[in-house]
This record gives structure tokens, sequence and C-alpha cells, in this order.
């Protein structure tokens, strides 16, 4: 979304003191057609209600055809790499039928889109989807409406092409659709579910499209919050602790005085200098004496495991059947085992930046975040205003991965405008960073599992601590299962991490596919079983049963017992309701403990797939990014004391830990598209854990897989 | 201490009376407004930073300004030519070669500064030369891609 493109929409510097009612919000829209449309469930929209949202309440997206026969929606949800600003355009154009490049995406801008929860949960696509295709086709059917009256010719004797209505039979008989919204100010609200498009009558979607965003990331031109430069601008630096938890005994900051222009602001537990220039407020920051008392560090990057289960409140049964002292009657073997996985950080390129603006009582607020409605009620909270009073304007986001749902930069660059009556840029350090990321927390899983004589798994015992509920669910055909989750969630209790943690791409289920996938080659093992032939003969989901075979055609498996010395390895899962199986090969230097991944098949079954080029992108970054938490990425602290800072400790991966990547798209074109952005990562732990025990006959039961652990493992 | 360097940015002549110990992203971001080059990890170990000086990538949040006097930058802004993409930038948009685009323009100078060294580059050598960027989001497979096409592209005589 660019700058410019606001200005043309004629309602740029609204913020309206009260809920407008339908017909204000109507009148402020301009001309053109407008579709209103719900997202989701009603509950949505009540929370948009409870919000303050200044828009209507009866709708929280909508998509407008100006008089200028451009197409613009409007959505809360924000591109981060992800590629969604490509992907629901491709819907919107192919129901109008009209160009993709008419089409402009109005993303996260709290004043101009609809309240949104964030862009997360690989949902943009899944459930932003039909609704935005209802809309579109309602769009048409008022356009074919217009059109049918003003060529004088019944609908049925109508076609489209390309935003231009034809009569079918006399082709110079056409009207194109601005010249029908000129002058025109039609508002509808889609009540109905309308009759879609067959899927076969795509023109856009399905078909590969390069990134819209492209050309602006390729040029330097697009940007991203830390680009942005406000007349009289000051750049902040804040004081930080030495560990999560320290409290500050005193700041002696007259060193930082002595820099020319430097500003100090001291706003109850915040400590930050101002100044015009980054680097001088950078050398004024270190000028600052500070004393800190740091809590006593209880627990270490190897202490956690044995603090975690010790804290663990009682668990909560995700789901169960049969019965397991029945299980354990049935297995012959019976396998207990646990598997660990520490602190992952989500890493983006991009540092947590905000520049805030705070003048006559109103805030504007440019931030990287996952969740510029969440930012909205933050910082109206900090500063003590209405939410109302609150704008919040997403650019580029340099990546999330679930980092930036929390957007605690934001707040402060807010809190400090707000003081120093300037705009402030807040753009976090990368030791900032690393300090202050939400983790992906470690965890605990404890499986219990048994085989019986014949090869089928018999009992599943299953519980997982702290990771959360996501993947826990095995889909295997067991008779006797139990799953329990402790200490739910991303953020666990008080008490339980020393630092924040939070969702991390497909977050839980990289933990809970590496611990299910690892056991059930374990007991593939016990078998004597493929562990392919041992997976296809204890599964019932047909479409679990597919994907599987076609990573395996395209990877070439051919049957063998585990281990095979080849470094064959397989593991499959679902995840925000898309099926995924991967086959991987792997080299390990037995003298090192290194492991190298040479080949990845990934294949994927999502439903219909909207832009299968876009798909395959989030399956090759997917398969790239989960080499870091298999094999390096391990947060190393002590108490609330964070040890990597940057990433010379910690290890993301390289081009030269590039395996080759082959992805497989089963295509199931009358299916719901489902979520793309995530489910390739979660078979990474699991899939190479496989392999390493298919080439060394040794098994690693803790992520990540770092050479010290794989040597362990070969004994 | 201040002094007057001269240089070339982007093709053109420019002189700054400028504190030398200054670092020159934080030049090329305030003084000169070009935020296409990017602040990744301030200590050079991401490459989200590079620009190349004499046609040598540099990390640039590492590089005092005073390196650059009486030399040539070139930054993400100045590599297309009248309105024309570079062949590598074309290349990175034709292969899709980047996702949240934060990386790109550290990725694209990195490799234009290993296609000028090395016009026919093997993927080893790619992979090599530009083992030291990072890239999150996971495009490293189509980076290596539309470094190849840009490199015979380039070679094919499409120089700008």
């Amino acid at each position: 979304m660019k700058k410019d493109d606001y200005q043309a929409m004629d309602f740029y510097d609204i913020a309206p003191a009260l809920p407008l009612s339908r017909r204000e919000f109507i009148k402020l829209l301009g001309g053109g057609i407008v579709i209103l449309f719900a997202v989701g469930e009603p509950s949505l929209l009540e929370a948009q209600r409870q919000r303050g949202q200044p828009l209507p309440d009866d709708f929280n997206a909508f998509l407008r055809i100006g008089e200028d026969g451009r197409v613009s929606c409007f959505t809360g949800k924000i591109e981060m790499g992800q590629g969604v600003i490509t992907s629901l355009a491709m819907m919107l154009a192919d129901e109008l039928e009209v160009p993709l490049d008419s089409v402009d995406m109005v993303m996260g801008d709290t004043d101009l889109c609809p309240w949104d929860a964030g862009t997360w949960g690989s949902m943009s696509t899944r459930f932003f989807g039909p609704p935005l295709r209802a809309a579109a086709a309602e769009a048409r059917a008022v356009l074919i409406e217009l059109g049918a009256e003003y060529l004088q010719t019944p609908p049925s004797e109508l076609t489209v092409e390309a935003g231009v209505i034809y009569n079918k039979s006399q082709r110079q008989k056409k009207v194109s659709y601005s010249q029908l919204a000129k002058g025109k100010k039609i508002t509808r609200r889609l009540e109905k579910e309308k009759v879609l498009e067959k899927p076969s009558d795509f023109t856009i979607v399905g078909t590969p499209v390069l990134r819209r965003d492209a050309v602006d990331k390729v040029t330097g031109k697009a940007r991203f919050a830390g680009d942005l430069q406000e007349e009289g601008m000051l750049y902040a630096r804040i004081l930080r602790p030495p560990a999560h938890g320290a409290k500050l005994i005193s700041a002696d900051t007259s060193g930082a005085k002595t820099i020319e222009g430097a500003r100090v602001i001291q706003d109850g537990d915040m400590i930050a200098v101002l100044h015009e220039d980054p680097e001088l407020a950078d050398q004024a920051l270190k000028k600052i004496k500070a004393q800190w008392e740091k809590p006593e560090a209880i627990v270490d990057d190897k202490t956690i495991f044995d603090h975690l289960l010790k804290v663990a409140p009682p668990g909560d049964i995700v789901s169960e059947g049969g019965n397991l002292a029945e299980g354990e009657k049935a297995s012959k073997t019976i396998i207990e085992k646990t598997y660990l996985n520490g602190y992952v950080a989500h890493a983006t390129i991009e540092t947590h930046t905000a520049l805030a603006k705070v003048e006559g009582g109103k805030a504007t607020i440019w931030a990287s975040t996952q969740s510029p409605f969440g930012v909205k009620e933050e910082a109206a909270s900090a500063l003590g205003f209405q939410s109302k009073d609150v704008h919040v304007i997403t650019p580029f986001v340099g990546g999330g991965f679930g980092g930036k749902g929390s957007s605690r930069q934001a707040v402060e660059a807010a809190r400090l405008a707000k003081i120093a009556g300037r705009p402030i840029q807040v753009a976090w350090t990368r030791p900032e960073e690393f300090f202050y990321d939400t983790f992906r927390p470690a965890a605990v899983v404890k499986i219990k599992a048994g085989v019986t004589g014949l090869g089928a798994i018999s009992l599943w015992d299953y519980g997982v601590y702290f990771a959360g509920e996501r993947g826990s669910q095995h889909f295997y055909d067991i008779p006797h299962h139990r799953t329990m989750t402790y200490g739910s969630g991303w953020q666990g209790q008080p008490g339980s991490h020393p630092f924040g943690t939070g969702p991390w791409r497909a977050p839980a289920n990289n933990t809970n596919t590496f611990a299910r996938e690892s056991q059930i080659d374990i007991l593939a093992a016990a078998a004597e079983k493929d562990p392919l032939e041992f997976r296809l003969k204890n599964l019932k989901d047909t479409r679990m049963i597919r994907v599987l075979k076609a990573a395996a055609e395209k990877f070439g498996w051919t049957p063998a017992k585990a281990p095979s010395g080849r470094g064959h390895g397989i593991a499959c899962g679902i995840d925000a309701g898309t099926y995924v199986a991967h086959m991987c090969e792997v080299e390990v230097d037995r003298k090192t403990g290194h492991v190298q991944v040479k080949r990845v098949v990934c294949a994927q079954d999502m439903g219909l797939s909207i832009n299968p080029e876009g798909a395959k992108i989030q399956m090759e970054g997917c398969v790239t990014m989960g080499l870091g938490y298999a094999l390096a990425e391990d947060i190393h602290f002590k108490g609330g004391e964070i040890l990597d800072l940057n990433f010379d400790t910690y290890e993301i991966p390289r081009f030269s830990w590039l395996p080759q990547i082959e992805t497989v798209l089963i295509d199931d074109r009358n299916a719901a598209p489902q979520g793309g952005g995530e489910p390739a990562i979660i078979c990474m732990g699991g899939v190479i854990a496989n392999a390493i025990f298919d080439a060394i006959g040794g098994r690693v039961f803790q992520l990540p897989m770092t050479p010290e652990r794989v040597k362990q493992a070969m004994g | 201490m201040n002094k007057t360097i001269r240089f070339k940015l982007n093709g053109k002549t420019k002189s700054l009376e400028i504190d030398r110990d200054r670092i020159l992203l934080w030049v090329l971001r305030t003084d000169f407004k070009l935020t296409g080059t990017k602040f990744g990890c301030g200590e050079g170990f991401c490459g989200a930073c590079t620009v190349l000086v004499d046609n040598e990538p540099v990390r640039s949040c590492q590089f005092p300004v005073a390196n650059i006097d009486e030399k040539e930058v070139i930054t993400i802004e100045g590599l297309a030519g009248n309105g024309k993409l570079h062949p590598l930038q074309a290349a990175f948009v034709e292969h899709d070669a980047l996702q949240c685009g934060f990386c790109t323009s550290g990725m694209i100078l990195t490799a234009y500064g290993l296609l000028l060294k090395n016009p026919n580059p093997s993927r080893k050598d790619i992979i090599k030369g530009m083992d030291e960027n990072l890239c999150r989001c996971g495009a490293h497979t189509r980076i290596i891609q539309a470094i190849q096409r840009a490199a015979q592209n380039m070679r094919g005589g499409s120089k700008r």
C-alpha cells in the first residue's frame, strides 16, 4: 500500500468522534459501489462494537468499486511477507472479473479498515476468502443489474470481461464498470452467501501470480515503519534492564545531557534519550550510568525442563477414546519417551519499529505489527486516550512469524511522542529484539505408546507441557488413546517462563509434530516395519494417506527398516486445516555430529490453492526456516538474562544449509482453501530426527539437534 | 571531527561536511533519506545494510563515512537505470526471490558485488558469496535461482 493511494481516497483524514451511522459512513466513502460484509463469526462484530470502532458495526470488511473503475478492498489484515496482498486481490479480481492490476488492497489502517483481531494462524485466506468472494459476487451482480439497464439488455444476455460488460451477441454494445460506477452512490450489505463462481471458471485464482509488492521491494521504494520520517522527528533509545525482572536502583543521566541536542525523558519506569540523530541518541544512552538489582537466577536453558515439569498445573484432556488399560494389554511392545525443545526466537530481520505522532489529543502510530487494532487499544490505554483518538497505520512489515503480535515498541513510541511533543521513532536494536522477543516456549512432551505383534498402534498416551494444544491430537487409527495438555497456551502462567513467550510460526505444532512423528518411527522400528508402510497401515484418514503417497512418489521412497544407513526420514502432520507430508535425506558427519540436510520433499494438501506460486514460496520458506529450530536455534539464558543477543551466537539458516527443496501441491479445486503460511514448517523437526536415526541408528530427543546432541545419540 | 568529504552516490557527485566517525548506514538513511538500505543487526552479521563502495559490498552499519571519501557508493536506489530494473532486480521479481523484502536490498547488492567479480558463478560460488547474508522468510532457494538468471542476462549484455 503506497502512501499516495490514501490520498486518492477522499476520507483520509477522518477520525470521527463517535461511531458513524451507516449513512454517515457511506457519505464519507464518496461515489461508487460499496459492498459491506462480515467476516467470520458474529462474535467478531461484537468485539468490534466493544472496541469503539469508528465504523458502523454491522460489517467488518468492505470493498468499493470507485468511479474510476478501481476496486479497493479494505481489511485489517497486514502484509508481512506471507503474500496475502496478492492472494486476496486475486480472489477479488476473479470474482469481479476485473484485471488484477485494477485492485488495491488497503491493509492494516485502523481508521480506514474495519476491526480485525490480527494477522496470524494462517487465517487470512481461509476465513477472509469466502466472504470476500461472496462480496465480490454481490458487487458483480449490482454491476450486471446496472449494465442491463444501461444497455437495455436482460442480464442473462450479458457477459463480463476485464471490467467491461458486453452484450453476448452484439459485442459493440458494452459498458465498463467505471462508467457504471460514475456518479452512483450504491451501498449493499451482503446478507447471504451468493452463488459463487465454480472453481473451473477461475481465470486468475489457481494460476501462478508473482508478488504484487515485488518491484517496490527490489528498488528500495517499499516503506517499512523505520523508513518513515516525519518533520521534527526524534530517534529514541531506551534504557533496558540487564535481565528480565531486574529492578532499577538508580540512574545518573547527567552524562547523556552532555551530548548536544540530547533530551532525556523519564516516565515512570522508562528512561529514554531522544535525539534527531540516531547515532547521537545511541551515544547519549551509553552515557547513562544505571544500577540494577538482578533477581537470583533460578533456571537456565539446561534446568528449564525439570522446572517446567515441576510447576506444571493439572492437565486438560484434549481428546480421548477407548481405554488406556485395555491398550496396554493389547500391546506387545510399550515404549515411553520424553521429548524436549528449548526457546526459539522469531528473529525477523526487521526489528520491532514504530513511529508515533501525538497532536491535539490524537495519536497516529505507524508500526511494524501483526495486530494494528491491538496496538490501537494498548496505545490508547497507555496514553490515557480514547481508542477512537488513536490511528494505527501498518506499512510493510519485515517478517512476523507470530513475534509482532506483541508491539511494545509502538506503545513506547506513543508515550515518548506525547511527552516530547515531537514525532518519535523507536526502532529496537538487535539485542533489544532478542531481549523482548516473545519466544516460542520451551516445552516437554511425554508419550507412552504401544504396538501389537501385527504392527498396529494399540496405545497412545500423550501429554504436552507448555507448548500448547495446536497439533497435539494424533490422526492415526488408534483404539485406545488420550491426549493431555499441561500449562495451556504459549504464554504459560506466571512463574513458568523467566521471560515473555508467545506464538511462533505454527505455534505448538512444531513441538507436537516432532514428538509424535519421532515416536511413530520408534514404534515402526519396534514393529520392524518401513516407516512409510507403518504409517499407511495405521491411518484411515484418506487426505493424510494421499499426501503421504504424493510425497513418497516425488521422493522415490523405497521401503526399508530404519536404520537403513541411507539417512532417509519421513514425517506428516496437520496444521491450519492443511495436510503436509515431508521426506528428507540427511548426511551426518560422524566425527563432528554436523547434520547436512541434502534434500527435502514437501507435499501439501491445502484444498483450493488460491495462488499456487505463493503457496510454494511459503512451503519453501517453511522448510528453510524449519532447518533452524530443528538443528540450531536455541535461546541460552541464565534466569531472566538472555545470553544470545545477536546473530553471532544465535544461528539462523543460511544459504550453505540449504537442501534441494521439492514441493508438491495437491490442488483440490473443489475443497475450501486452507492455511498456507505455516503448515510446511511443522514436520521439519520430526523428518530430520527420523532421517538422523535412519543414518546413524541413534535418536535425538531434544530440539535443536545440535552436533553435540547428535554425537551423543551415536553413543 | 568535522571534515569535508567528496564522493559519488548513485552516480552523482556529493560533497558533505560531516563528522568523520559517523556511520555510513545512518548517513544514507537520515541525511540522504535513502531508506532502501536497512538496519538489521547493527553488528555486521546479517547483511541487510549492504551497499557497494567502489563495487565492493560493505556492511554500511560498520562503515565509517570517512572511508567513502573519493569513492563511489551504490545503494539499492541507484541500481535501476532510466526507469529500467537492473537485471538482478528483474530476476528477483521474476523468481519471486523475496517475501517480506527486508533483506532484499542487501541480498541484491551483495549479489551484484559477486557478479562483478565472477560473472559466471556456479551454484556453489553463489552459496559461498551469499552465505553471510541472512533471510528469515526462507527465500534462499529462489534468491540463488534469481542470481543465476541475472548472471546469464548480464553476460548476454544487458548490464543496466
